[in-house]
Formats: C-alpha cells, structure tokens, sequence
C-alpha cells in the first residue's frame, strides 16, 4: 500500500552503483560525494574472565547518501554488532577497540560519551527487531514521539504534536488523530513497527540503522515495512544500514550488501553481483543455501562444519577450516578485502599477484553424494 | 473498572469477616477474663452478673453477631482491664502510632527507591558496593537490636537525641495530637522512625535495584537511548515508571508491616502507641484490646491493598481496558 509512491526512487539509485562501489570500503571517498559513515578497520573487543574475545575485527565500509547497504551472515557473525557500535550501545563490557567511525566526515567513535547522546536520533536513527519490545509499555506514542522530537527540534509541545501527527501520517498510521494518545499496546506489531520507524526518523537523522525490522513480523506486512523504510528513506536522502539474516530481504531492498562471517566483514560489493556471483566461498555457500521457488530440490545446500565460537577462530582465514579451496596460505595468512567481480572479497583468490588455486571439485562431489 | 472495585470491596469484606471469626474466637479460647477481673474471692454470683454485663451469657452464634454488628460501627466493648471503652483507648494512641509509621514509611520509600536507582546505574562503583553490603545489616539485624544499637550511640554515648518517649505533644482538633509540631516531638521521632524503617528500606532498596537492572535491560530502554533522549530522561523517566510497578506491591504491604511491626519499636522506645498497648493488653488478657487491634490491623492491609489494586491502574495502561481502540 505505502510502495506505490516510492517505486521510481529505489530506480534512480540504482542507477549509479559502480562509481560508489569504487569509493566503497578501503579507499577515501573521491571528492563530490562524501559518504555518510565510513568505518575503518573496526574493531570491538569483549573482555572476559579468560581471554579478550574480537567480536568484530578490522570491519571497514562505507555508505553513501541514499544509499541502502545490507549486512547479512549467521547468528553471532557480528552484524547487529557492527550496528551497535556504530551508534555505540553496545553492551558493556564491550568495547570499540580500535579502527575509526567517521558520520559525514566527522569522527564519532572517540567522542565522549555526552557528546555523543545528541548525535542518537539526531543524525542516527536505529531501528530494532521487535516492536514488540522497542516502545515503552507505559507511554502514549504520542508522548515517546514528542519526547523524541524535543530532545533533538527546538519546538514547543504543540509544534511536536503537529510533527507527531505529520509523521505517523507518513508511516502509514491510519487516523492519526485518533491514535496519538493511545498507548503501545493498543496497536498490532506492523503498526508497532510503523511507529518504531516514526519515531526513528522523528529527527530527520542522515543514517537510519535498521536491526533486523522485519524479522518479528508476519511475512505478509514485512513487504510493507521494508517499502516504507525504503521510501521514507529514499524521501529524505537518509542512508541506511539494513542488518539481516534474511537474503530476500536484501535481494528486495539493498543497494549494496556486505557479508559477514565470525566478526569480519568478507565480502562487499552491489547486490544482485553478490547474489549471483559471490566471490568468496563462504558467500558461495550462503548464497547457494537460499531455497528457490524455481528448483527443486531435495535437500537444502549447506556449509560443513559451523561458524567458529569468538574464543576459537582459526589462524589466517577464518573461514579455512571449511572452505573447499582452502590453501597452506589461508591458514597462516588472513587475506584482506581484495578487488574481486563488482566488488571486494577477503580470500586469497583473488590475490591479483599469486591467487590461491580454486578447486571445483569438492563442491561436485557433495553433490553427487547426495 | 466499577466491577473490578465491587469485586475488589466484596473480597475485603469477606477477608475482614473471617478476621473477625478469628478475633471472636480469642474470647473462648484465651481464658476466662471473669476470673481475671474478679479475682479469687468472687462469689459464683458476682461472677454470673458480670458475664450477663459482658454478654457473655447470650449463645456464641449471637455474641458473634453482635461482635461483628459492633465492630463495624468502631465499638469494641470496653476494655477488661482499664474498664474503658477500647475505641477510645485505640483512638488515644492511634496518632503516635500513624505519626511513626508514616515518617518512617516515607524515609523507607525514598531512601530505598533513590539508593536502589543509585546502586542500579553506579553498579559497579565503590558506593553502590558499600551500600549493597551494609544493606545486608538492615535485612540481617533484627528490629529491636537495630532500636537499642542506635539509643545506645545517639542518646547514651553522644547524647544528641531522647532515648524514650515521644517529646511535648500538641492537640489538634478533637482527638488528634501530634508530636511533629514541637522539637522534642521531631527529636524523639528520628531514632524509633529509622528503627522501624530499616528494614522496609533495605528490603525496597534492593528491589527497585533489581527491576531496575531488569528494566534496563529491556529493548525499549535501548531504543530510548538509540532515539537520543538523555541518560536522566531514559533512568528517571522510562526505566523509572516500569521499575515502579512491581515495587508498588510491596511498599503497599510493607506499610501494612510497619503499623504491624511497630510493636517491637514502640516496645524498644517505649512509644505510646497502639502497639504498646496491645503489648500491655496480651500481658493482662485483655482480650476486647487484642480483638480490636487485630481488626484494626486486618483493616490496615486489606485498605492497602485495594488501593495498590487502584495504583496499578493508574500506572499501567495495559490494565485499563476500556478507552483504547481495540
């Protein structure tokens, strides 16, 4: 319902993938458009009883305005984390450990912490998983609205009702009016989410943070709230980071995607590239797992083995111990993000001076034993 | 809303009525209070004219009745012992006792709810650790040592505060005095008013500090920081009120417990309270005293309770179920 309008928008941003994907991850952006956040080699440390564990580990992207860039990988590969530390609400004891933010060109990750409660909402927004959970039970919308927009607008309680109004009306609430003062339990939970998104854009913040939005949702209004994400969004030039298990998800709504394996980040580069031809194995792997609706097939693909704990992660590539082409070199040597297809992969394939051998014949014969 | 209330009266009036069975009760069960008045050398005459002038001759189910019927109107009977009625008695001493208990509620309530959100958002600091570990002595000490460690150091070692008693009282109105209109009547009210809270207050601190850890916790305190608001707003404003809710309930019955236990403080200070008396009334099997502060008592925490049930609602908007749009 809320697509319609929007449908052109995600066409003309699409348009430009490539001179963005050449200002992408490890280059500084060429002049004219500056990203809105650049990461660099970030890295997040926990501090336990027995070891330091590197929850993420020398993580760098950028996103440029406009832009949606989906973070996908298994549970616990880093990429709520990565989102998390961008807004820095991670959970103590961890930490950022290293490695910059830098939010339109201005370095964030070393503010303290005051300076950086006015950037929340203000210049980032973050949605989470469950809207469910993400509104106080015990406020009117209305209330957590025109809270949010006086903490960061210079507006008196009437203007901030009026944008209140103004903005569920944008996220799709029908009858604002009437539902301004109603409290969170009243609504249904894509009603919920419309209100989390409301409230998340309730600063015109240039960086959204979505954290799994539509995971809690019926499959039926997910399509809804990834269409109005995207185009209250694309409305407001905002770039956003979408953080998703979910492929489709991606396919339907990124621009760019980044995958993410034990805290690092793989592999970047423009989605449809990454879903049809992934260059790292791990990618290969994941994209081969998405079931199809064309194919049949009677089993599902899927990796050996399982992504390592944070405390055990292999020497070189952390991907080694179950990558098909894995080479004396991927065990000692961790690659870094490297030119490969559209975008870059950290494997030693693509090495452009001594690429490490592909073998094709492993994957054959899983198949075959099937 | 109307029927939770009616629903809620009726569950109070059944709670009283089955105190009452129990206060009736004692008059069988805890002796014979005409031997006690009489004495020994009372003839078996003097001792049948007294029970005709108790009641005590009627059958039990109509002494019950008329128990109940008098009950409900404050009327007590008359004490055994000072040959008093008992509602004037209870009335005499009611105000020392109210005015204790709800001083040391209220420095109970804040203190607990201020230390509790303290050593819940300093968790780890050198503070909130010391008054974790000394709030163990108010959970630990019992009231009465708690009463005369303090009489010991401020009124006997350093002199700065009365040791008994309850200082010069003003008159107000018919019935009431109070001991909060002079300077004897504040000095002598701190050391039984921190006696009697202690405990109330270490036991709230530490639960406002472990919902507050829970609450903090929550998704929507995360999304409160996310969206920008102020550390404050998000402690003060969002954990706080979700905090409140579980904690409402015991401060409720924890009020109950004061006017309850202010027995053993009154004891201690030698309080002229109503918990004094009821010491004084068990020492002489004054068994009419007994029955009315047990129902007075009984009163106290049903009344609490209905307005906690009351609080709730106002509080949380989920329990309002009429007014939204579902």
């Amino acid at each position: 319902m809320s697509s319609t309008p929007s449908s052109a928008e995600p066409g003309a941003v699409e348009q430009a993938p490539d001179d963005r994907n050449a200002a992408a991850a490890s280059h500084p952006p060429d002049g004219g458009r500056e990203p809105v956040l650049c990461v660099r080699h970030l890295r997040v440390e926990f501090p336990t009883r027995h070891a330091t564990l590197v929850a993420l580990d020398d993580v760098s992207f950028d996103i440029a305005p406009g832009e949606v860039l989906g973070v996908v990988g298994e549970s616990g590969a880093g990429k709520s984390m990565t989102g998390n530390a961008v807004i820095r609400l991670l959970e103590p004891p961890g930490h950022i450990a290293g490695g910059e933010v830098r939010l339109a060109g201005r370095r964030i990750d070393d503010l303290a912490e005051e300076d950086f409660v006015p950037l929340r909402g203000r210049h980032i927004g973050m949605i989470f998983q469950d809207p469910l959970t993400s509104l106080n039970p015990l406020f009117s919308i209305g209330d957590q609205l025109v809270e949010t927009i006086r903490a960061h607008l210079p507006m008196n309680e009437k203007q901030a009702r009026e944008r209140a109004l103004a903005l569920l009306r944008e996220v799709g609430i029908p009858a604002p009016e009437t539902r301004l003062d109603s409290y969170p339990h009243q609504f249904s939970g894509g009603m919920r989410q419309r209100v989390v998104i409301a409230l998340a854009l309730a600063a015109e913040p240039e960086l959204i943070i979505a954290d799994e939005p539509t995971t809690a949702l019926d499959v039926s209004v997910q399509a809804q709230i990834l269409a109005l994400l995207k185009r209250v969004c694309a409305e407001r030039g905002a770039a956003v980071m979408l953080v998703t298990h979910d492929m489709g998800v991606i396919a339907e709504t990124a621009d760019r995607v980044a995958v993410m394996y034990a805290g690092r980040l793989i592999e970047i580069g423009p989605v449809n590239e990454v879903i049809r031809r992934p260059q790292h194995p791990y990618s290969e792997g994941l994209m081969a797992s998405i079931p199809g609706l064309a194919e049949r097939r009677e089993r599902l693909y899927q990796i050996e083995g399982a992504m390592p704990r944070l405390a055990a992660i292999p020497a070189g590539c952390a991907f080694n111990p179950r990558c098909p082409h894995a080479a004396e070199r991927c065990r000692t040597e961790r690659p870094e993000l490297l030119p490969a297809g559209a975008g870059q992969a950290a494997c030693w394939l693509h090495d452009p001076e001594n690429p490490v051998a592909r073998r094709e014949a492993p994957q054959d014969t899983q198949e075959a034993t099937r | 809303m109307l029927a939770f209330l009616i629903q809620r009266v009726l569950q109070a009036i059944f709670v009283m009525f089955v105190v009452a069975l129990i206060s009736f009760s004692l008059f069988h069960y805890v002796g014979d209070p005409v031997l006690n008045m009489l004495g020994q050398e009372a003839t078996e005459a003097d001792r049948a004219a007294l029970r005709a002038q108790l009641g005590l001759d009627q059958p039990v189910v109509v002494q019950f009745w008329q128990f109940v019927v008098n009950a409900a109107q404050f009327e007590f009977g008359i004490s055994y012992r000072s040959a008093r009625p008992v509602t004037d008695l209870i009335m005499e001493r009611l105000p020392a006792t109210l005015e204790l208990a709800i001083i040391s509620a209220i420095f109970a309530v804040v203190m607990g709810i201020v230390l509790g959100i303290y050593t819940a958002i300093q968790r780890g600091s050198w503070l909130s650790k010391f008054i974790m570990t000394a709030s163990l002595i108010g959970v630990s000490l019992p009231t009465f040592l708690i009463g005369i460690l303090l009489i010991y150091l401020f009124a006997v070692e350093l002199g700065w505060l009365p040791a008994f008693g309850r200082g010069q009282t003003v008159r107000l109105g018919d019935w009431w005095t109070t001991g909060l209109l002079t300077t004897s009547g504040l000095r002598s009210l701190i050391l039984p008013a921190i006696t009697l809270g202690l405990f109330q207050l270490t036991l709230i601190m530490r639960l406002v500090r472990a919902e507050m850890l829970e609450v903090l916790r929550t998704d929507y305190i995360k999304f409160a920081r996310a969206r920008g608001l102020s550390k404050r707003v998000v402690n003060l404003r969002h954990a706080l009120k979700n905090t409140l809710i579980p904690v409402i309930t015991i401060i409720g019955l924890q009020l109950g417990t004061i006017i309850a236990f202010a027995i053993i403080t009154e004891t201690v200070f030698q309080w002229p309270g109503v918990g004094a008396l009821f010491i004084t009334a068990v020492r002489f099997v004054d068994i009419p005293v007994m029955a009315a502060y047990l129902m007075m008592i009984a009163l106290v925490f049903v009344v609490i309770n209905l307005v906690v049930d009351l609080l709730y609602y106002a509080v949380d908007p989920r329990l309002r179920v009429q007014g939204g749009a579902k």
